[in-house]
C-alpha cells in the first residue's frame, strides 16, 4: 500500500480498503486506537491491518492476549472514557467467548444509565464458509447482533462500501459491529474516497432488474450478481438489493424493490431458522402482500453446524445453480 | 532390556511417530489433499504431549487444543483414520467433518480436539467430576497453549478443579508464540506455575529436554490427581514452523529460530541414548524406518479415501434417532411445487 493518500483507486482489494479506512481514520482523529490479538506484529490474521503497526506504533496499535471478552469489555470502557477503539474479534465465532461483553454489556450502557454515556467504538470481526475451517471458523452470526438492540451492524460487499461503512461508523456515537467475510478480502474493485454512496443505513441496488428482486448482504451478493446474469440470459430480469447495514435496516428500498417486482427471494449464508432472511421476509409479507405474486423464499445455509470436508462445505450454503432454479420457479 | 532400557526407546518412538505424522501432513498439504489450511503442526513440541501420554493410564481421558495430533498419537491414535480426516475424508475419526481441528476419538478417551483457545479446558473438570462421581479411577487432562492461559475460561476451571477435589491436570504446552505474539507481549505474569498454585494445584515446570526425568515428574503430577489433588504441568518448548501452514513467521527473526530448533527433543532423546549405550545407531535407524512406512501408509490411506456422501452434512447434528434437520431445498421446493 504505497500510494496512501490517493481519492480514486480503480481496483482494490477489499483488505487494503479496510487497511486506509482505518488509516485515514486515524490520521484524523487521534483518539482512535486499533486493539485485538495479532492486528499488530502479524498484522491481522486476515491482513487487514497490516502495517499500520509501522505507521502509528504499538501506542496506538495494540496486540491484546487471547482474552475475547477483555478485548471487548476493555474496548467499551476504553469508549466510555474519551478513546474510540476500533477492536478486531479474529472470527466472529469468538461472539461466543464475548458475548456478555457485547449484548449485555455494550449493547446496553447507554439505555441503562439513562442516556448519560455513548459508547463510540467498532468491533470488527470475520466470519464466514469457504475455507474448510471448520464448524467453530465457518459461522455467519449477525443474527445474534441484528437481535440485540443498541448495537449498529455494517456487513459490506464492495471494497468502496468497506471503506466508507468503516469511516462513517467512526463518526457515529454508536457502537458497531462490523462483519466481513472471509473470502472477500482478496476481492477488488473501484474505490472512490470522494463518493460514499449514501452510505450508512441505505441499501444499494447493485442491478436494476423487473421480474424477481433477490435481497442480500456480504458475499451472498456476488452470487445474487452471478445468478442474476444468468438469468438474464434467460429473459428474467433480476433486481439485485444489497443491504449493506442491516442495523439500521433500509426497509424502504425492500419494499419499494419487491413492490415493483412482486417476487423476492432472501439469500444469506447464515442458517435457515430464525435468520436475517426471516426478517425481512416478514416485513416483505407485511408491506408487499397484496402485490406477491409468489411465496417470499429464503434461500440460506443449513439449519447444521459447517462442515469441514470441502465437497460437504460447498453444498452446505447457498450455490448459484439453485438460485438460478428456484429464481426460474419463481418466476414461472 | 531392562524396563529403565526400555523407557527412553519408547519416548523416542512416540516422538518420532508425532514429527513424522506431522511431516507426512504438511506433505499432504503440499499435494493439496488437505481439507483447508488450517492445520497446525506440533513439530518441535513433542515432549509434552509423550511424557504425558505415557504417564497416563489406560482408562483416562483428555482434550487438546487445535495443534493437539501429538497427545492423540501419544494416546494410540491410528495415523490412517487422523489422515483421513485431515483430508476431510469418509473414513476420518470425524467422517471429516471435523478435520484437523475438531479431531477426536471417545473409544480412546479423547474427548475432543478444540479450535477455540481454551474452549477444552472446562469438559476436564466435568469429566473429573464423573470420574469421581462413579468411582471410574479415570484421570482427565487438559491440553492447551500458552494462549490459553490468558482466557478466563481456565481459571474458573483451575478453581473449580480445586474446590471439588477432581482428578484433573491441565497442561500448558507453552510454545512461546500464540500465532505471531510472542509470549511476553500476552502474559503479565510468566510464570504460569505461580497462577496455578494461587489456586492450590499441585504445579510442575518443564523447561528442558529430559524426557525420562520429565516423565517421572509427570507422573508424579498425574499419580497425585488420581487422588483428587488436582494439578499442572507447564512445558516449554518451541513451535518450529509457523503458526498454521500458510504462516511464514514474518514476526521472528530467523536467527531465533535456528537457534532455538536446537532445542529439538528427539535428537537429544537419539544423542542420549547412542551416549548411553541403550541403542546403535542402525536401531534407531530401524525404528525411523519402520515409522516411516506406517506414515506413508497413513497418507495413502487417506487419499484413497472416498469423500463423503451429501447426506452427511445432515447427519450428527441430534441424536441418530431422531429426524434429521429439514434440507433447505426441500422446504423451498415445498412451497414453490
Ligand atoms: C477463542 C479463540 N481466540 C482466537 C483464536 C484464533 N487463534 C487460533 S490459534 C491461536 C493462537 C493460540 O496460541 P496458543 O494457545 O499458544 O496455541 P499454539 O497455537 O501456540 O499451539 C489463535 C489466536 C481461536 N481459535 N480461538
Ligand atoms: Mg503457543
Amino acid at each position: 500500500m504505497s500510494d496512501l493518500n490517493k481519492n480514486y483507486y480503480e481496483k482494490i482489494t477489499f483488505r487494503d480498503a479496510l487497511r486506509l479506512a482505518i488509516h485515514d481514520s486515524m490520521q484524523k482523529d487521534e483518539k482512535i486506537i486499533v486493539m485485538g490479538e495479532d492486528v499488530a506484529a502479524y498484522g491481522g490474521a486476515y491482513g487487514a491491518t497490516k502495517d499500520l503497526l509501522k505507521l502509528f506504533g504499538p501506542k496506538r496499535i495494540i496486540d491484546t492476549p487471547i482474552s475475547e471478552a477483555a478485548i471487548v469489555g476493555a474496548s467499551m470502557g476504553a469508549a466510555l472514557t474519551g478513546l474510540r477503539p476500533i477492536a478486531e474479534l479474529m472470527y466472529v465465532d469468538f461472539f461466543g467467548m464475548s458475548m456478555d461483553q457485547i449484548a449485555n454489556q455494550l449493547a446496553k450502557v447507554r439505555y441503562m444509565f439513562g442516556g448519560q454515556i455513548n459508547a463510540p467504538m467498532i468491533l470488527r470481526a470475520q466470519g464466514g464458509t469457504g475455507r474448510s475451517a471448520g464448524a467453530q471458523h465457518s459461522q455467519s452470526l449477525e443474527t445474534w447482533i441484528m437481535h440485540t438492540p443498541g448495537l449498529y451492524l455494517s456487513i459490506p460487499y464492495t471494497p468502496n462500501d468497506a471503506y466508507h461503512l468503516l469511516r462513517a461508523a467512526l463518526k457515529i456515537n454508536n457502537p458497531t459491529i462490523f462483519i466481513e467475510h472471509k473470502l472477500l478480502y482478496n476481492t477488488s474493485g473501484v474505490l472512490d474516497k470522494n463518493n460514499p454512496d449514501q452510505i450508512f443505513g441505505k441499501a444499494k441496488i447493485r442491478k436494476k432488474g423487473k421480474d424477481l428482486s433477490i435481497i442480500s448482504y456480504s458475499r451472498m451478493v456476488n452470487f445474487a450478481e452471478k445468478a442474476a446474469e444468468e438469468l438474464a440470459k434467460q429473459k428474467i430480469d433480476v433486481e439485485v438489493v444489497d443491504l449493506r447495514t442491516l442495523n439500521p435496516l433500509d426497509r424502504e428500498t425492500i419494499i419499494e424493490s419487491v413492490n415493483k417486482t412482486k417476487r423476492a427471494l432472501v439469500l444469506s449464508e447464515s442458517c435457515y431458522t430464525a435468520g436475517v432472511p426471516s426478517e425481512i421476509t416478514s416485513i416483505i409479507f407485511e408491506h408487499c402482500y397484496t402485490n406477491l405474486l409468489k411465496p417470499v423464499i429464503r434461500y440460506t445455509a443449513e439449519d447444521t453446524p459447517a462442515p469441514v470436508a470441502p465437497n460437504l462445505e460447498e453444498n452446505y450454503i447457498p450455490t448459484i445453480e439453485k438460485i438460478v432454479e428456484y429464481s426460474k420457479k419463481l418466476c414461472k | 532390556m531392562t524396563q529403565s532400557n526400555t523407557l527412553l526407546p519408547n519416548l523416542y518412538t512416540t516422538m518420532k511417530r508425532i514429527r513424522t505424522f506431522e511431516e507426512r501432513v504438511g506433505e499432504l498439504f503440499i499435494k493439496g489433499e488437505t481439507a483447508g489450511t488450517m492445520l497446525h503442526l506440533s513439530i518441535g513440541e513433542e515432549l509434552g504431549p509423550t511424557c504425558l501420554g505415557a504417564a497416563m493410564q489406560k482408562q483416562d481421558t483428555f482434550t487438546t487444543h487445535h495443534r493437539g495430533h501429538g497427545i492423540f498419537i501419544a494416546r494410540g491414535g491410528d495415523p490412517k483414520k487422523m489422515m483421513a480426516e485431515i483430508a476431510g475424508k469418509k473414513d476420518g475419526y470425524c467422517k471429516g467433518k471435523g478435520g484437523s481441528m475438531h479431531i477426536a476419538d471417545m473409544k480412546l478417551g479423547h474427548l475432543g480436539a478444540n479450535a477455540i483457545v481454551g474452549g477444552g479446558i472446562p469438559t476436564v473438570v466435568g469429566a473429573g467430576l464423573s470420574s469421581k462421581y462413579l468411582e471410574e479411577d479415570k484421570v482427565s487432562v487438559a491440553f492447551f497453549g500458552d494462549g490459553a492461559m490468558q482466557q478466563g475460561i481456565l481459571y474458573e476451571s483451575m478453581n473449580m478443579a480445586s474446590l471439588w477435589k477432581l482428578p484433573v491436570v491441565f497442561c500448558c504446552i507453552n510454545n512461546q508464540y500464540g500465532m505471531g505474539t510472542k509470549i511476553d507481549n500476552a502474559a503479565g505474569l510468566k510464570d504460569f506455575s505461580k497462577r496455578a498454585a494461587s489456586f492450590g494445584l499441585n504445579t510442575l515446570h518443564i523447561d528442558d529436554l529430559d524426557i525420562e526425568n520429565a516423565y517421572v515428574k509427570s507422573k508424579e503430577i498425574i499419580d497425585k490427581a488420581r487422588k483428587f489433588e488436582p494439578g499442572f504441568i507447564e512445558v516449554e518448548c518451541y513451535r518450529f514452523f509457523g503458526h498454521a501452514r500458510m504462516d511464514k513467521s514474518p514476526y521472528r527473526s530467523e536467527e531465533e529460530e535456528i537457534k532455538m530448533r536446537k532445542s529439538d527433543p528427539i535428537s537429544y532423546a537419539s544423542n542420549q541414548m547412542l551416549k548411553n549405550k541403550i541403542m546403535n545407531e542402525d536401531e534407531i535407524k530401524k525404528i525411523n524406518e519402520k515409522i516411516s512406512i506406517e506414515m506413508d501408509e497413513a497418507m495413502d490411506f487417506a487419499i484413497n479415501s472416498p469423500l463423503n456422501n451429501q447426506k452427511e452434512i445432515f447427519t450428527d447434528v441430534y441424536d441418530e434417532r431422531e429426524p434429521l434437520p429439514i434440507s433447505v431445498e426441500e422446504r423451498i421446493n415445498k412451497i414453490l411445487s
